[in-house]
């Protein structure tokens, strides 16, 4: 691979790679709180919406959406979507209905004695759920946060198919260019892998701080604990326990 | 901009053929899956460290990098290094490789929620590793992770369309080809978007009542 493949093509992918991912992230991450903390309102009708957007958005194919989103929708609207933006949209708001379980999931886990405390103490609504539940559930939630952030980061590849430049994308053309295929996509899988290790520490990082905020002190690990020298059980359990809340999400 | 219902009447027989290879890829990827997650989730018990550091990492890198990429690798890189195997096959074995590594947690976190004194017993009663395993330790693992199992079918099942990347002709693929002959995008991918929900819906129901009735 020559040093022109590598400026023009995989460095820009790699920085569209990473756009989409804090733009999708974002996306996903509004959705999830909005939707995650409207399936906990004290009204029926809410608490239903919000559960058809997660079942439709959950149940269906991230792709099929980005597709739908791209080739559909334009139509209807009458004006076309800029690819990067159909690409966003579609991983937003599918990665956000399964945010919006862990949302939920962690909401759910905080003492129901709180909430009443709060109302005792006659908190508004949206006080109770700034000033006491969420800042005890986020750092419940920042475990599947992370992996669900990495599920993120994979899914941006999908754009490649809509022709957004990104990595994948970039592997495709150098592959055509230089007729050679494992050299780039073993360059694009190992940059992936570069990029989802530093997604990993820094959430760890943020746990940590978002736990220290609540008086919960935790070790830091090494290397992601990839080598942890034995597994440590009650990180597995908090595995099995985490795909068995988010019920179907865990993609 | 209309709905045309003849243009789904169209689509249907190519709808099916691509139900039945998409559910031929979720079934087979499933065994792959789950076979092979069992050996990376033993593998991480390894007496020795100089198995388990390069299981873990090995998975670890399959875990974290896209599903496509190692789609495209699998189906350009294998043949240059003299295998050749069909787009299906390619795109199952894919499939079946990455969510194996997904499933390893599952078996791992399963395996270890097994009360040690069960390994204590077994090896009380002299039990050779195999009998262990076989007969004491996965029959009490598997109730725990039938339900977390079932959630990575689900997840599975909605990624096989990207198997449409290689030209795998699933249900995606299906609905590409037939707008490409019609030009009528908006009635197969639809169809195709509710199809998925009307799959993954009550499946996921299902796994929820297995998780009520399995996991106590």
């Amino acid at each position: 691979m020559t040093a022109g493949l590598w400026q023009n093509w995989v460095l820009p992918g790699i920085w569209i790679t990473v756009q989409l991912l804090v733009y999708s992230a974002v996306l996903a991450a509004v959705v999830a709180f909005a939707v995650g903390t409207a399936r906990t309102h004290r009204s029926r009708t809410v608490r239903f919406l919000a559960g058809v957007y997660t079942e439709i958005f959950r149940g269906t194919s991230a792709l099929v959406l980005m597709f739908w989103l791209f080739f559909v929708v334009p139509p209807l609207m009458g004006r076309q979507l800029v690819p990067m933006w159909a690409a966003v949209l579609a991983l937003g708001l599918s990665y956000g209905a399964y945010g919006a379980e862990i949302v939920r999931g962690a909401l759910n886990s905080v003492a129901v004695a709180q909430r009443e405390a709060g109302i005792a103490l006659s908190f508004t609504p949206w006080q109770r759920l700034r000033l006491i539940l969420l800042p005890q559930a986020v750092p419940e939630m920042m475990p599947s946060f992370c992996n669900l952030l990495i599920e993120l980061l994979k899914g941006t590849a999908l754009v490649s198919l809509l022709g957004v430049g990104d990595v994948s994308f970039a592997a495709y053309l150098v592959r055509l260019a230089t007729q050679e295929s494992a050299q780039i996509y073993t360059i694009s899988l190992v940059i992936y892998f570069v990029l989802a290790f530093a997604l990993t520490r820094s959430m760890k990082a943020l746990e940590r701080r978002t736990k220290r905020n609540v008086g919960i002190e935790s070790p830091p690990g090494l290397l992601g604990g990839l080598f942890a020298k034995d597994p440590d059980s009650e990180r597995a359990e908090d595995k099995l326990a985490g795909t068995a809340v988010a019920g179907g999400a865990s993609k | 901009m209309t709905w045309d219902w003849s243009a789904i009447a169209d689509f249907m027989p190519r709808f099916w053929d691509g139900v039945l290879i998409t559910l031929q890829v979720l079934v087979l990827g499933s065994l792959i899956s789950f076979t092979l997650g069992l050996v990376w989730a033993i593998a991480f018990r390894a007496p020795t460290r100089f198995i388990r550091w390069p299981v873990n990492l090995v998975t670890e890198f399959i875990r974290t990098t896209p599903l496509l990429v190692q789609l495209f690798f699998l189906y350009f890189v294998l043949p240059e290094w003299g295998v050749q195997f069909s787009a299906l096959t390619t795109g199952t074995i894919a499939i079946g490789l990455h969510y194996s590594t997904y499933t390893a947690q599952v078996y791992r976190a399963g395996i270890e929620a097994v009360p040690p004194g069960q390994w204590e017993a077994a090896t009380a009663l002299s039990l050779p590793a195999h009998r262990t395993w076989i007969a004491v330790i996965l029959p009490q693992a598997v109730r725990r992770i039938t339900p977390a199992l079932g959630n990575y079918v689900i997840a599975m099942l909605k990624d096989t369309p990207l198997l449409a990347a290689i030209g795998v002709l699933e249900l995606l693929q299906q609905s590409r080809l037939e707008s490409a002959s019609t030009f009528q995008y908006t009635e197969p991918l639809t169809l195709i978007g509710i199809a998925f929900v009307l799959i993954a819906y009550p499946a996921s129901l299902l796994v929820r009542a297995l998780e009520r009735r399995l996991v106590r």
